[in-house]
């Protein structure tokens, strides 16, 4: 083996920045990233703050049914004289929680299996990924549907069911990237220097797979807060809870529409895609930053106008 | 020959898949404890005479590892037991709505593709302008804004001039028989809310993917020598970066298909669209396990099936694909 040379060995490897470190450098420099993060953020302050901020209570009547906006009710009420503003601040609260406890069961799941089937190969690999393109070509809705009736409608089942069901595409990304990583030569020579695997994945790999899999998290929160209200909207989560989905879900069952009250329906769709858009600058920016391939089309496409012209300065072809 | 050894393997692969989820349907509904009814022949207000045609059909009385034999047997045959709440065939039921389905989600997926090729073009071509900037905001906006809210507020806002509900008019035909034509405009109108729901969801991804492959395209090598060779914008565009760039619309429209069938769940849900989703929503509230089983098991068959499409589709595109 001493005689094959590595290639590995003779290229220069740029110094890995800390994972902390890239993820700061991203959220600095794009602006798209501070901006998402700065959105997710305020959600966060406003669901810790909800018993604060919200003026009125979630379950009695304050005003008529279906007053509009006014000084003391800035939006308006719905369709049992319950104030909006509260409705959506504490919705906030549930709706964030199932979004956030979705993704922590998703990235264990996602993460743990990408790294078990990139990392041991053979047929872990084989196994976990036959599950993985199942999972990733069953439609997602149908099936959460399905599992949300079958067990009965409650918060706890809808976490599970969102939960088990978006890890899939995760798993696919993560196992890329350790399929590659394991690879590298430092990876030879930790093992080759006795590490036993669980101190090569807790080490060598996990810090290496980081960053992406944080990407794949606030983008796992968009897709399951999404999942979350398309739910409630179904009428298939728990009927007494208040979340940013069911607040939807009453609209329409109990014709705001009709009645013209845009209040009970226009606020708590925006701060749905609010988030969900937060969630997606954020995770996307990641992970533009993370790929090379984009960063280079990225340079060249900002001279492609001016290529023609390029080889003066720094920039020359 | 090239093809041969990849269509074995992707169509395997669709097979595989789709015997998944039979399986898995059976498990979920027959096997596992839980609120399912787990009896067929259970259809209320039955007559004696079709729970025992049940019960023996689906050998009901036997154990779960021959029932499965069973199911997979008449599921071959296309029987999928009897709705309880139509108390007919589920497969008719289905595929009745299946048909019902199809036009209006195509029609709204095409829209998307056509609207999302265009404006990531445009906002590609014209990197960094102020019509980038819009397009690329907008749809970032509705790839984010949810389904359901985007069906509300398109009530809200043409709920007054278009039909709201319903795939047809039910009172056109009361006086008089209505002509083919009338009919099918009439089905046209009530189509464009749902379809164009569907369109906003759907249009906003393929934009984001459409711009950044343009923008991947555009500085390949032989785009510089078109220039060199002083091809016009245009032309450059549309003979030598547009093809290129269609690649991965091809991928994406494959990997939107659970957005698609998620989409069109709602929308028919929102606008009574008598469709398969329609009929999933329904199967649910009137606890109607036959059809809630058929319908969630069409829906995964054909994702798969047109998933499997889109592979094919994807390696006759792309030469260098060799697997």
């Amino acid at each position: 083996m001493s005689a094959i040379i590595e290639p590995g060995l003779t290229t220069v490897q740029a110094p890995a920045r800390s994972r902390a470190g890239m993820i700061r450098q991203v959220i600095t420099t794009r602006k798209a990233a501070a901006a998402g993060l700065a959105i997710i953020i305020l959600f966060i302050v406003l669901a810790l703050a909800a018993p604060l901020l919200a003026p009125y209570s979630t379950t009695a009547q304050t005003c008529a049914v279906f007053a509009r906006p006014s000084g003391r009710h800035w939006l308006g009420c719905d369709d049992g004289g319950i104030d909006v503003l509260s409705e959506i601040i504490w919705g906030g609260r549930i709706s964030l929680i199932i979004g956030f406890a979705a993704t922590v069961i998703s990235m264990v799941l996602g993460g743990g299996i990408g790294i078990l089937a990139g990392y041991f190969g053979r047929w872990t690999d084989i196994v976990l990924m036959r599950i993985t393109d199942y999972l990733l070509v069953i439609p997602d809705l149908a099936f959460a549907m399905v599992i949300a009736d079958v067990w009965g409608p409650s918060l706890a089942h809808v976490i599970l069911v969102i939960g088990i069901l978006e890890w899939a595409a995760t798993a696919r990304i993560i196992r890329a990237q350790v399929m590659s990583v394991k690879e590298r030569v430092y990876i030879k020579r930790a093992r080759s220097i006795g590490a036993g695997h669980w101190r090569i994945i807790s080490r060598h790999i996990l810090p290496q797979v980081g960053p992406l899999l944080m990407a794949n998290t606030v983008l796992t929160v968009a897709v399951a807060i999404y999942l979350e209200t398309a739910l409630a909207f179904l009428g298939l989560e728990d009927p007494t809870a208040t979340t940013w989905g069911t607040i939807l879900e009453h609209a329409f069952d109990r014709a705001a529409v009709s009645a013209g009250a845009w209040w009970a329906i226009i606020p708590d769709g925006l701060v749905i895609t609010l988030l969900i858009m937060g969630c997606f600058l954020l995770g996307q920016a990641i992970e533009d930053a993370l790929n090379p391939r984009l960063r280079v089309a990225h340079l060249s496409i900002r001279r492609w106008r001016l290529r023609a012209l390029a080889g003066r300065g720094p920039d020359a072809i | 020959m090239r093809g041969a050894d990849y269509v074995i393997k992707r169509g395997g692969f669709a097979l595989l898949t789709i015997f998944i989820a039979i399986s898995f349907n059976f498990f979920l509904f027959r096997v596992l404890p839980g609120n399912a009814v787990s009896d067929l022949a259970r259809v209320p207000h039955a007559t004696p005479q079709l729970r025992h045609v049940l019960t023996l059909q689906f050998g009901l009385d036997k154990p779960k590892w021959e029932q499965y034999l069973i199911y997979l047997r008449e599921l071959v045959h296309g029987n999928m037991g009897v709705s309880f709440a139509y108390q007919q065939p589920v497969t008719s039921l289905l595929l009745n709505d299946l048909k019902n389905t199809i036009p209006m989600v195509a029609i709204g997926t095409l829209g998307a593709i056509v609207v999302g090729i265009a404006t990531g073009i445009v906002s590609a071509w014209r990197r960094g302008s102020a019509a980038d900037h819009i397009t690329t905001n907008l749809a970032v906006a509705f790839y984010a804004f949810p389904t359901q809210f985007l069906g509300l507020m398109l009530l809200i806002l043409l709920g007054g001039v278009l039909p709201t509900s319903g795939m047809d008019n039910p009172y056109a035909g009361v006086f008089g028989t209505q002509s083919g034509l009338a009919r099918l405009q009439d089905i046209g109108l009530h189509m464009i809310l749902p379809a164009l729901t569907l369109l906003l969801t759907l249009y906003g991804e393929f934009a984001l993917i459409m711009r950044s492959s343009m923008l991947e395209t555009l500085g390949e090598d032989y785009v510089l020598t078109a220039r060199a060779k002083g091809l016009s914008d245009r032309r450059i565009i549309s003979a030598h970066v547009l093809r290129n760039a269609l690649l991965p619309i091809a991928t994406i429209v494959a990997l939107s298909l659970g957005w698609i069938v998620a989409g069109a769940i709602l929308i028919e849900f929102i606008f009574t669209w008598p469709g398969i989703g329609w009929a999933l929503w329904n199967a649910i509230n009137q606890r109607d396990y036959p059809m809630l089983q058929g319908g969630f098991l069409i829906l995964a068959v054909s994702v798969v099936l047109l998933n499997f499409l889109a592979d094919l589709a994807y390696f006759r595109l792309d030469p260098r694909i060799t697997e």
